[in-house]
């Protein structure tokens, strides 16, 4: 799906005990069962003993529930919840350098303020720019400057929190 | 606390850990493991090959309930013994394997013998590490025999590299400690098993079950892995209610009940796999919807609710979405629904049954298992052996098989009237398996008479671990069924493949079974007329000092049937009445 949002992707948050080659039993996992991961992001929490992976993942190519419990068949998963888009923060961060000759180097200039952007390095005939934000956000600045000419592009892939006001409606998809 | 080196620590936790045996072939990387066995109380057995060891360690957890263990080094040793973890994985059989590995500060160099284990077995372990320090050694073990024995039974993996073991390196040094029940707990944090079912669902269940009118209990492997057994019979005779039983259950419910409707699936009786088809519920206990058993998937029992009962919520839903899912233990969830269903007011509350009961009665008489007994001159018949083998071996004999054709005719005509009396491979279907999980069996379960059937194909795979068994003086006995073919292999050709028969001739005399037997320092006996079967297993009964081989002559052409054929829809079973009739 083009926009990365649509509601067959589904973000799980899964923490995992923070062991050597934890990443590795995931992405084998998803791998020899056959699902698909559209993005992957992970860090340590707040506890050192855990780290948090939020990934988003592609429901089409397999039933999210049984995603979920073949996950938490490895020892080292220790909670899985899955996150509605709807009642989440999401934030994802982009880096990219566009092609910016001097005479429309002050259209991109505007772009980028208006999203909230901010521009790394300044070449010749290129700007590097970052931006950071909810993921509809940086895809559609992603798509305003696709006609610029993108010279390099890397997306962290999302992270994300259950909302703080609507927490007790997010949807804990537990398994236990 | 006293010093001891990793090669003790490790040692002594498997003797905390209650291993009596342990399965292994000893090489460079596990050397200092080795040294401290020779102190230790714990039987060793050499293996030949490690691929021998995995199966022992699984023949043995088959027959003991207990985890098996296995012990080899790093490299090749490791991926030998990838075959056992991952059959172990398949059917669920606690394992703990041991593998040694190069130092720590000579992995990733490509060292010699180095290799991943921990990332090659990743996927057919339940749950496997690579132990880093010394002081980890005592909660590894004690972790890896839990998660091998609890929730759903799996094989895990521990991988040593060789600093931490070796006395002569001060890496190896750590002070002596046990976990506790609450440390092990505290230390899995993500691992909670559940085992009782929730109340609501059961009573849900018991519901369905007094409401039915064409029940069948559909019993898998989780039966015998639960100890569940005494707890189905109480179930079944409470309803009143058939059983299958499937190919990792045969035993778990006796056959010579007047309930049970012997074996589904594939090569399953014609009464079982139509039962099923027919029923409008199917109490699903440890089983888990497999392919050889569901036939074509959106054709299976399409009127059945489905119950099922599973320690892995994961197969609750896999295949077939269950009207009433329950995760939890078999056994404790049987002992609630039997409860349940009292609550309700038991049998006197189900409808009546008899229509039922009298389909399933005609279709046992209409398509019993059978086959043609062979003309004077012919080869031997296959079920033929096997109800010789059968009738003149104590009740409570342990049956080992390989995987092909002679594994579906033992299970067919054996009876199994006890449980933890049946040893194969389910779900990988290894081939060469038989000979050395009969020797696990044997050394698990040295009181009972252990067979093993094999074909000639598989027990080329595995027979120098003959050579273990006469060597160890564990006396198992093996029926090879020799048609000199890959027989189920050949069967397909056959039948799907306009008999072109492509790779699958073996000859029958080449190798000599016989003579590689006595080579391997076994009793070996050759059998090619019917009136030669009896003596010969008799005389195999009465040895008990060595290993016994009977190389059984039998027709390449037999085929075992029924059979749905692969992709096909259960409806479609191929009896040996139909075919006759196909064939004339």
């Amino acid at each position: 799906m083009s926009d990365g949002i649509g509601y067959r992707h589904h973000i799980l948050s899964v923490l995992v005990e923070n062991k050597p080659g934890v990443l590795a039993r995931v992405a084998g996992l998803f791998a020899r069962r056959g699902y698909n991961i559209f993005s992957l992001a992970v860090a340590p929490t707040e506890d050192e003993r855990f780290s948090r992976l939020t990934i988003v993942v592609d429901v089409e190519s397999a039933p999210l529930e049984q995603m979920v419990k073949q996950l938490f068949k490895l020892i080292h998963v220790v909670k899985i919840t899955e996150l509605d888009p709807r009642e989440s923060v999401e934030r994802e961060l982009l880096l990219v350098t566009v092609s910016a000759a001097a005479d429309i180097r002050g259209q991109i200039i505007e772009l980028v303020q208006v999203f909230g952007g901010r521009i790394l390095a300044v070449g010749l005939d290129s700007l590097t720019i970052s931006i950071e934000g909810a993921p509809d956000k940086v895809d559609d600045f992603e798509e305003l400057l696709r006609p610029y000419g993108i010279v390099e592009l890397q997306r962290t892939g999302r992270v994300a929190l259950p909302r703080l006001d609507r927490t007790p409606r997010a949807r804990i998809a537990r398994v236990s | 606390m006293p010093q001891i080196n990793g090669g003790q620590a490790l040692i002594r936790a498997l003797e905390m850990e209650g291993v009596e045996v342990i399965f292994g072939l000893p090489g460079g990387a596990i050397l200092p493991v080795y040294d401290p066995i020779i102190d230790s109380p714990i039987r060793h057995i050499l293996v030949r090959h490690e691929q021998g060891a995995g199966h022992m360690a699984e023949g043995f957890a088959h027959a003991t309930g207990r985890p098996g263990v296995a012990m080899v080094t790093s490299g090749p040793a490791a991926t030998n013994i990838v075959t056992p973890l991952c059959d172990a994985y398949m059917d669920s059989i606690p394992i703990v394997v041991i593998t040694g590995q190069v130092g720590t500060p000579s992995i990733g160099t490509d060292a010699f013998q180095e290799c991943d284990t921990v990332g090659i077995t990743r996927s057919v372990t339940k749950h496997n590490e690579l132990v880093t320090e010394a002081a980890d050694i005592p909660r590894a073990v004690r972790e890896a025999f839990h998660i091998a024995t609890t929730g759903r039974p799996g094989p895990v993996l521990l991988d040593i590299p060789k600093d931490i073991v070796d006395p002569k390196n001060p890496r190896s040094a750590l002070d002596w400690y046990w976990p506790s029940e609450a440390e092990l707990s505290a230390g899995l944090p993500g691992y909670k098993p559940t085992t009782k079912g929730h109340p609501r669902k059961i009573k849900d269940a018991a519901e369905l079950i007094v409401q039915s009118t064409r029940p069948v209990i559909y019993a898998g492997g989780g039966i015998l892995k639960a100890r569940a057994a005494e707890a189905l019979l109480e179930l079944a005779e409470l309803c009143d209610i058939p059983v299958v039983t499937t190919l990792m259950a045969r035993g778990a419910f006796p056959d010579d009940h007047r309930l049970c409707l012997g074996m589904p699936g594939m090569h399953g009786n014609y009464t079982a796999v139509t039962s099923m088809q027919n029923s409008d519920l199917l109490i699903a206990l440890g089983s888990r919807f497999d392919d050889r058993v569901t036939g074509k998937i959106p054709n299976f029992a399409p009127e059945a609710k489905i119950i099922h009962v599973d320690i892995d919520p994961a197969e609750l839903g896999k295949v077939r979405r269950p009207d009433v899912p329950i995760v939890g233990d078999c056994r404790l969830v049987i002992e609630e629904l039997v409860r349940a269903v009292k609550d309700l007011g038991g049998a006197s509350a189900q409808p009546d049954r008899s229509t039922w009961k009298s389909r399933i009665s005609g279709w046992q008489e209409k398509y019993p298992l059978t086959y043609e007994q062979s003309e004077p001159g012919d080869a031997l018949k296959p079920q033929f052996v096997l109800e010789q083998l059968r009738d003149t071996t104590p009740d409570d004999t342990i049956v080992v098989a390989g995987v092909g054709q002679h594994q579906m005719w033992t299970s067919q005509y054996w009876k199994f009237n006890h449980p933890y009396t049946w040893v194969n491979s389910g779900g990988l279907g290894t081939m060469g398996f038989a000979v050395p999980a009969a020797i696990g069996a044997k050394v698990g379960r040295p009181d009972r008479m252990v067979w093993a059937v094999d074909g000639d194909g598989c027990f080329q795979m595995t027979a120098q671990e003959l050579v273990t068994a006469a060597t160890e003086r564990i006396p198992i006995k093996v029926a090879i069924l020799n048609n000199a073919y890959l027989g189920m292999v050949r069967q397909w050709q056959e039948m799907f493949y306009e008999e072109r028969y492509s790779e699958v001739y073996l000859s029958p005399d080449l190798p000599d079974y016989k003579l590689w037997a006595e080579a391997m320092g076994c009793i070996g006996i050759r059998v090619e007329a019917p009136e030669e079967v009896q003596p010969a297993i008799d005389k195999a009964n009465d040895i008990d000092d060595r290993p016994v081989v009977i190389e059984f002559r039998t027709d390449s052409r037999e085929k075992v049937f029924p059979m749905v054929p692969a992709g096909a829809s259960n409806d479609d079973i191929i009896t040996f009445q139909s075919h006759r009739e196909v064939i004339q």
